[in-house]
């Protein structure tokens, strides 16, 4: 459905119609057959890098990002600090992946992927990074098999996900100081501290997190999931750093996260804010006014977050920082 | 497959299943939702399956913060066991080209479970109905065949409505009478399947548009409740049903003060 302002949105109704399952009743053998072969294109994959004697991995904590913010804070704060291989991958196909077919090889660096890494001096801590997408019919499959080849006893589960504020009900006008933050959903058989606030009603989580949580309530695994509520369309280095304390808990972190990383990250939401920044670095280059005034109205609120910049130093060249909602800003 | 939360797993014999079609204004959700709220059922177990687009938040029936961080998932069991009682509750849609494996899951549960009956909760578009349907209540159900030599003269006594098949070729006299419910979901398909099983069900729906669908909620579990007394109805008025908490901002989040 195209909207007044002309983007398209896919619509979805809760009125469900009937006649369409009258149509699938009658299908005949060939139709079964399509189905069949799409069902099978569809199917989710763990893949092992190294070879594993086919019993399942043992495992005492498996942390599993999905989101953008969540998956750059792995790559960022956990990634970067060395000690990581990876282990294995989970290969699938749906709409939004690219290609026709199921990748049968390893996904390249930047590629949406689904990606197992083990620590090299505790091996029994797994991270999961899910970058692509998993389509909505493929979420249970995907917990099926993964949690089909990790030990599941005393494991513990930590989900860290992403979640937009608009997405946050409150009784309570939410204000711009108070995002982001998290907030935690856990299953009956997690005891163990918990770094932030319930998910409060009537909030619900859905997608992969909900999967895999549903699944470890179900099979009684000990899972706490970190849903981030961030005001922010792209990821950013303040969105990530709320999982901090969540992580701490599991793994020791880095003090500084890798700038490098973050720049690759912030990447993407660069290109799209890059005429913005083209504009004013023209003004600048030209002897015109000064850089807009919103953009340093921009900055000086972010750097009022009180975590801001104890942890990311930013060199003065970076002062081309453009009006853009982003928080944080690595030069072109 | 139904996955029991406690050590024991319940048994269902000779009790009454109420289940919702996730339908038109998802009314019969919304009418399961009340019932487990007023009776206070506690949850016996999941019913997990790959059918069900997955979903979890926190209890939603929480009457206490002690209570209140306990997770839920897409598809849940509650029982009640002095009221012979079983409910299923579904929030989430069923994925569309698994509709048909959800339904023979369902079949072989209740089959499996040796419920007394079961009753399906649903709606129906209120533009689709014809023209002798406009007249009078909105409510209406459907027997099984099973169901109907136990309970057929009981419903006659209450004064329901069957729904009305339709016309496929309506102006034409003699052309073939159907069962049409629009926006009910898999509630035809379910109860074509149960009749041919041999269930003894009863579907219960209501004719809604897509809105504020509480009052039909009500109206449907009202409705219900005269058939099957589930909450002694007092002698003036009707039956307080309790509001579950997770029914809270329904309309959205509170307003931005700057806007005063």
């Amino acid at each position: 459905m195209a909207t007044f302002f002309g983007e398209v949105l896919s619509v979805y109704s809760r009125a469900v119609e009937e006649d369409e399952y009258d149509d699938m009743t009658n299908e005949n053998e060939e139709d079964e057959q399509i189905r069949r072969e799409i069902e099978e294109k569809r199917s989710v994959h763990v893949h092992w890098l190294s070879q594993t004697d086919g019993g399942s991995v043992p495992c005492s904590d498996l942390i599993i990002a999905v989101g953008p913010n969540a998956t750059g804070f792995i790559s960022a704060y956990v990634l970067s600090s060395g000690g990581w291989t990876a282990v294995g991958w989970v290969s699938l196909w749906n709409e939004r992946s690219h290609g026709s077919g199921r990748p049968d090889t390893a996904p390249g660096p930047g590629e949406p992927s689904c990606i197992l890494y083990q620590q090299k001096n505790s091996p029994s801590v797994l991270i999961c990074q899910c970058s692509c997408y998993v389509a909505e019919d493929q979420l249970f499959q995907w917990t099926e098999k993964v949690f089909g080849c990790v030990q599941t006893r005393d494991l513990t589960v930590t989900v860290l996900s992403d979640c937009s504020a608009a997405e946050y009900k409150t009784p309570d006008y939410l204000s711009g100081s108070s995002v982001p933050f998290l907030r935690s959903l856990r299953t009956g058989a997690h005891k163990g501290p918990v770094a932030c606030p319930p998910l409060e009603q009537p909030n619900i989580s859905t997608g992969l997190a909900a999967a895999v949580l549903s699944h470890c309530q179900v099979q009684r695994i000990a899972a706490v999931l970190y849903q981030c509520y961030s005001d922010v369309l792209q990821p950013d280095s303040l969105t990530m750093q709320t999982y901090r304390a969540a992580v701490s808990a599991v793994l020791k972190l880095d003090q500084n996260p890798s700038a490098d990383v973050l720049q690759k990250i912030t990447r993407v939401s660069e290109l799209q804010t890059a005429f913005t920044c083209e504009a004013e670095r023209n003004t600048k280059l030209t002897g015109g006014a000064a850089p807009v005034e919103t953009g340093y109205t921009n900055w000086r609120r972010h750097s009022s977050f009180p975590d801001a910049g104890n942890d990311v130093r930013m060199p003065s060249s970076w002062s081309c920082v453009p009006s853009s909602p982003n928080r944080f800003e690595v030069p072109i | 497959m139904f996955i029991s939360s406690g050590d024991v797993v319940p048994s269902f014999k000779g009790f009454t299943l109420i289940m919702p079609a996730v339908s038109v204004g998802n009314v019969g959700q919304l009418a399961v939702d009340l019932l487990i709220s007023t009776l206070n059922m506690p949850r016996v177990g999941y019913f997990h399956t790959d059918c069900l687009i997955p979903m979890v938040g926190n209890n939603p029936y929480a009457t206490a913060t002690e209570d209140a961080a306990q997770l839920s998932t897409s598809a849940e069991v509650f029982s009640h066991s002095d009221l012979k009682l079983a409910v299923l509750q579904i929030r989430t849609p069923i994925i569309q080209t698994k509709v048909r494996s959800f339904r023979k899951l369902m079949v072989s549960w209740i089959k499996s479970s040796g419920f007394l009956r079961s009753v399906l909760l649903s709606s129906s578009h209120a533009y689709q109905r014809d023209d002798q349907q406009l007249h009078g209540t909105p409510l209406r159900f459907l027997l099984t065949p099973s169901l109907q030599t136990e309970e057929g003269q009981r419903v006659e006594e209450l004064g329901w409505r069957e729904l009305e098949r339709i016309s496929a070729f309506p102006g034409i006299s003699d052309s073939e009478q159907r069962l049409y419910i629009p926006g009910g979901g898999v509630t035809k398909a379910l109860y074509t399947d149960c009749c041919a099983e041999d269930i003894p069900m009863a579907v219960v729906l209501i004719f809604c548009s897509e809105g504020d669908n509480i009052p039909d909620a009500f109206a449907l579990i009202n409705h219900l409740n005269d058939w099957l007394h589930l909450l002694e109805k007092p002698t003036q008025g009707s039956v307080q049903w309790r509001v579950p908490p997770s029914w809270r901002l329904l309309f959205g989040s509170g307003i931005p003060p700057l806007l005063f």
